[in-house]
């Protein structure tokens, strides 16, 4: 399973992935290591000097988790709207969907993970932030809703500044409505595993990035419900080293685990298996 | 009775009651020789009131639902309901002031009351917390939800919030799985609930009190995802200024007839002339039947059809294209 290879269904995020040749040079964000982009690309879009774990476009986290050419996308029609008549909100759509794509803040797919159907949404940060607005709502409601239907396991991972404050209020009631058909879920008895990536914060912390049966976080993701910078104002003094990782909110008992990008796939999907009470798989395709 | 104005479009109000003070204190035990000049004046306040209030801009109005004149959830909890019994802590971590709740009776029966609390003075401010709740309030108000499911008596909830606090200690303790907790058990809670937004509802501290079968709003409060002026500081860089204020919560759509609009609340509870800081009891009046109206409605449904209509309800709301 490798992510790096292209997939004809995948909407591609062009910019990115076409423009630039793959022996470019990448520097890690995180310890300015420098390597070729195809040595990056190769070890997941984790640095292999200091391991820290650089954004990946929503496909990309699709490829990671779910079985080759096994996974189509869903609610492909679905596209946001300036319902308040909010200053350069349609502006900022036009450009978030040249740059990011058509899927908005999530991609949504049906597929399957070591040959269990199951339901993935990934929010793509890329797209005005990964803000929450009625098109994510909608989203995942729909895509929870093919859950309850099949009773085919829900994965949500987010990747988000919060709500969209572009669509007001609205915005909010999208934390109602997900938290309201993971409820469903709840009532059937059907899996939901949430993974908290780089950054998780606002609304989307303080509904269904927090309401997994398995909440799981990618190493050094900032997760939280207040901003770091929003909270170092109220402080008036920096933050301690580390707060508001993944780290420190597996020490506060906040997340099931934090868990390395290479072994995402086989923790989700053993996870998964245990919650839906079918037997360990004989062998994963990756280690 | 006149009082200082917080509010400067109310400076006309004021000295219109600056004014029939004083003529009041002038004439004395002969209240009666004035009468005359006072009825007239009277008049004119009432008329100058609406006028005041009927043309609030988004902000203005933001600044009424903030002022610390207007009544409080314990306020309403006095003149709403009798027979208080309050009710404290998460059974975890500690109490916190910044929420409110306990045993109360609407019309005689028995209900669950939950609110969020404000100080009036600074004292006060510090024990409240300026009504931002730390985790464990939210705590504190699921655990009195699950009691008020227990023995089948209806939820009432009062929203008056600037927003959930940002501190170190509410971060450590996970206030978004406090709040995402009560947003996914307030969408099966087996009982009706009804929530009000008083004051100023911001963003995920107050809707973690406000998933329920019927949301209303207070005429003069406001409900949005963001402080206006964290909307105006990220998206303009200014955060202060009047201007920028005004455009935000302009734009934010705040105000209950917005939210009518967007089909979010279902109804909107009209306050006396003036702001319900004017008169706290007629305000706790139609509050009160308000209340018992959408109760009375709500009372007829089985807790699992009310449940499922809770939720198709939120199911319903966003807007989009496809
Ligand atoms: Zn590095």
């Amino acid at each position: 399973m490798a992510w790096f290879r292209k997939d004809k269904k995948a909407r591609q995020p062009r910019r990115e992935r076409h423009e630039i040749p793959a022996d470019a040079w990448e520097k890690c964000e995180a310890c300015a290591h420098t390597d070729i982009r195809e040595k990056f690309a190769r070890n997941l879009n984790v640095c292999p000097n200091c391991d820290y774990h650089r954004r990946l476009r929503a496909v990309e986290y699709v490829q990671l988790l779910l079985d080759d050419d096994k996974w189509e996308e869903t609610e492909t029609e679905l596209r946001s709207i300036d319902a308040l008549g909010f200053p350069d909100y349609e502006a900022r759509l036009k450009k978030a969907r040249t740059n990011a794509g058509e899927t908005d803040a999530i991609l949504t797919v049906a597929g399957t993970l070591g040959e269990m159907p199951v339901n993935l949404g990934v929010m793509d940060f890329a797209f005005m932030g990964g803000s929450m607005g009625s098109v994510v709502g909608e989203k995942i409601a729909r895509l929870a809703q093919r859950s309850l239907e099949r009773k085919h396991p829900l994965i949500v991972i987010s990747a988000s500044g919060g709500a969209r404050m572009q669509e007001g209020v609205l915005s909010l009631m999208q934390m109602a409505k997900v938290s309201a058909v993971l409820s469903q879920l709840a009532d059937r008895r059907i899996p939901y595993v949430s993974i908290l990536t780089n950054p998780t914060t606002g609304g989307v912390s303080a509904s269904y990035a927090m309401l997994g049966d398995a909440i799981l976080a990618e190493p050094g993701a900032v997760i939280g419900f207040a901003g770091p910078r929003v909270i170092k104002q109220t402080l008036g003094q920096d933050l301690p080293e580390g707060f508001q990782t993944a780290e420190f909110l597996l020490d506060h008992g906040i997340l099931d685990d934090v868990v390395h990008r290479k072994d995402l796939r086989q923790t989700v999907g053993r996870l998964l298996r245990h919650m839906s009470g079918k037997p360990a798989a004989s062998a994963w395709a990756i280690t | 009775m006149a009082s200082t104005p917080t509010l400067e479009f109310e400076r006309p109000i004021f000295e219109l009651e600056k004014q029939i003070d004083e003529l009041k204190k002038l004439a004395g035990d002969q209240q009666l020789s004035v009468a005359v000049e006072i009825e007239p004046l009277e008049r004119k306040l009432d008329t100058l009131r609406e006028q005041v209030y009927r043309n609030l801009s988004p902000l203005q109005r933001l600044q009424v639902a903030r002022s610390n004149k207007r009544p409080f959830t314990l306020d309403y909890v006095r003149l709403c309901f009798t027979d208080f019994v309050e009710l404290h802590g998460d059974r975890a971590f500690r109490e916190d002031a910044a929420i409110v709740g306990g045993w109360a009776r609407l019309d005689g029966e028995t209900v669950m009351i939950i609110g969020h609390q404000r100080g009036r003075d600074t004292k006060e401010n510090l024990k409240r917390n300026f009504g931002m709740p730390h985790p464990e309030g939210y705590r504190k108000a699921l655990r009195l939800m699950k009691l008020a499911e227990k023995f089948q008596v209806p939820v009432f909830t009062f929203i008056d919030t600037p927003g959930a606090w940002a501190g170190l200690g509410a971060e450590e303790r996970g206030q978004a799985e406090a709040i995402a907790r009560n947003l996914f058990e307030m969408s099966s809670l087996a009982t009706p609930i009804i929530a009000t937004v008083i004051g100023e509802g911001g963003s995920g501290g107050a809707l973690a009190l406000g998933v329920a079968d019927r949301v209303l709003m207070l005429e003069n409060s406001v409900y949005s995802v963001i402080t206006v002026e964290g909307c105006a500081a990220i998206l303009w860089k200014d955060g202060k200024s009047p201007e920028m204020r005004h455009r935000a919560a302009t734009a934010l759509k705040i105000t209950a007839p917005d939210l009518l609009d967007l089909g979010v609340i279902d109804e909107i509870v009209p306050e006396p002339a003036g702001g319900a800081h004017a008169n706290h009891e007629v305000a706790a009046k139609a509050l009160q039947e308000a209340l018992i109206k959408h109760y009375e409605e709500l009372r007829r449904y089985k807790p699992e059809k009310l449940v499922r209509k809770r939720r198709e309800k939120y199911l319903k709301i966003g807007k989009y294209v496809e």
